[in-house]
């Protein structure tokens, strides 16, 4: 179930799990918690996604064959972490964004009722990745899975609410990106002066609440 | 507070130290230095410590004047350095004195040059770094790169006796063309031919490159999954291959995460030589394996620690 790859000569992966859904990413935080609490010399970072955790090292302090031992020791222990309750995270959005009326149209339904089903579901952040703060959610509800744009924008504004695939997230940066844009929030989600930094952390829990302009 | 008052910003100039470590569960790549070795030795030959913050020049540098004056040096690739008209050299401290101006010009070699001031360059800390961040405008001086006008700060670090460094260290650490690389994650993804086409071709750096990653152009590989797969942790200097098949080294501002299959990974020993690649330089590969790989990383720490202790 637990594979242990080479990745580069500064970083192991570690596979949790061959399916995304909450098994694998628990096993996923539960790991994450034990290297965050326990740290193994010589790691300098960690990225938690979907399925894995790349560790990365100092290859001078470090090698792959220490990293991977100490590691099944924590796997061994990884039933025993207990995971405190996820954190709700409200994030207000406006209903607005350019790819709604295709969104909705994609699946036959009207606008209104793409947004009842997506401010209705309850979200899992399975990880933040790509860029500071961005959380790639789970949970989209199944009538709302929407295909990337074949053609992705150059830049797509911050805090633009997208949908992509089954999985749909916020934007916390200019950036460019192919997910379809269904809303806005005026919050700040990735802001430095914060002592969390981001507001949406891997493990929380998330709901969108519509609202009207801001 | 001593300054710097920038005349002219030169092409793209930000300030980095050595990155920002430990916040890849926030999404957040260390950023740092393009090129590393040089920024440590630079500050070394300043009397610095060698994670003092300094400026990173890009293709061309730019015109600083020091009403305070300051205690310089230059490293990485030789933008032909001078103060008010004088030439000075590369890789030497030099005292510039009260209402100077040091000025960079076009890269006579490699992509960066840094200026490393004694004191170091005093921004506001992100996450215990100094490093700009461009595409999220993190960190550095005011999260961009320089303008002219700005005025930076001179640090108030402790600075030590300057330094010189020897014609076999700069030797060794001449950035290389000839990038060596292990495997990456996915490497047994690709069929043995493809991975051979990647070891065997030349490779041009593209314009569409930068400090997030490199995009080259040469033989195209056959991409696995048509490119797709769940995204992961990827690391630095790894060689993603999406569909189209043309290779992208993942440089210091990449995104943490990424779901494109990796062919292989230059090794840690070899990164700061792609700080120094301009776009239509010719770069090649080299297979070595993990025991090499890490043979060479070693060699080269202990060549670069043992000229910081001297």
């Amino acid at each position: 179930m637990t594979i242990f790859q080479y990745a580069s000569d500064q970083s192991l992966m570690v596979y949790l799990g061959e399916e995304i859904n909450l098994d694998t990413h628990h096993r996923v935080l539960k790991l994450l918690r034990l290297l965050e609490a326990e740290p193994i010399p010589g790691v300098r970072n960690l990225h938690p996604a979907y399925n894995s955790i790349l560790i990365v090292f100092d290859p001078v302090e470090q090698d792959h064959a220490t990293i991977e031992r100490i590691v099944r020791g924590y796997l061994d222990r990884l039933e025993a972490v207990v995971l405190a309750p996820p954190r709700v995270v409200e994030i207000p959005v406006v209903y607005d964004g350019p790819d709604l009326k295709d969104v909705a149209e994609l699946h036959g339904m009207m606008p209104e009722r793409v947004i009842e089903l997506h401010s209705s579901a309850r979200y899992v952040v399975y990880f933040v990745g790509f860029v500071p703060g961005f959380a790639y959610l789970g949970g989209l509800p199944k009538e709302l899975a929407t295909p990337r744009l074949t053609t992705p924008r150059k830049l797509v504004p911050k805090g633009s609410v997208a949908i992509g695939g089954t999985h749909t997230g916020v934007y916390p940066f200019d950036t460019p990106g192919g997910w379809r844009l269904i809303g806005k929030t005026p919050i700040e989600i990735f802001d430095p002066d914060r002592a969390e930094l981001s507001r949406l952390l891997i493990g929380d829990e998330v709901r969108f609440t519509p609202i009207a302009c801001p | 507070m001593p300054v710097i008052q920038v005349q002219s910003p030169g092409m793209f100039s930000t300030v980095q130290d050595l990155g920002r470590w430990g916040y890849g569960p926030l999404g957040v790549s260390p950023s740092g230095a393009a090129d590393p070795i040089a920024l440590r030795i630079g500050n070394v030959l300043a009397g610095n410590a060698e994670s003092a913050a300094a400026l990173e020049m890009t293709l061309l540098g730019g015109a600083f004047m020091f009403p305070d004056g300051g205690i310089v040096a230059l490293t990485g690739s030789d933008f032909g350095p001078s103060i008010d008209g004088t030439s000075i050299p590369m890789w030497t401290a030099c005292k510039v004195r009260p209402g100077q101006t040091l000025r960079t010009g076009p890269t006579r070699s490699g992509a960066r040059c840094y200026l490393c001031v004694a004191g170091g360059i005093a921004v506001k800390l992100l996450l215990g770094s100094a490093s700009t961040h461009i595409l999220t405008g993190l960190g550095g001086f005011e999260g961009r790169q320089l303008k002219k006008g700005d005025v930076l700060k001179i640090g108030e670090d402790p600075v030590g006796r300057q330094r010189t460094i020897d014609s076999d260290l700069q030797a060794a650490i001449a950035p290389r063309r000839t990038l060596r690389a292990t495997i990456g994650p996915q490497t047994d993804w690709f069929s043995p031919a493809s991975v051979r086409r990647f070891y065997e071709s030349a490779y041009m750096v593209t314009e569409e490159s930068n400090r997030m990653g490199l995009r080259l152009e040469g033989a195209e590989l056959e991409t696995p999954h048509s490119g797709q797969m769940t995204s992961e942790g990827v690391s630095l200097g790894a060689i993603q291959v999406p569909a189209g098949g043309k290779p992208i080294i993942l440089f210091v501002e990449q995104g943490t995460t990424g779901g494109y299959p990796k062919i292989a990974n230059i090794i840690a020993a070899d990164m700061p030589s792609v700080g120094q690649l301009r776009p239509r330089d010719d770069i090649r590969f080299e297979f070595v394996t993990p025991e090499a790989a890490r043979a060479i990383d070693i060699a080269q720490h202990r060549l670069l620690g043992e000229f910081a202790r001297r």
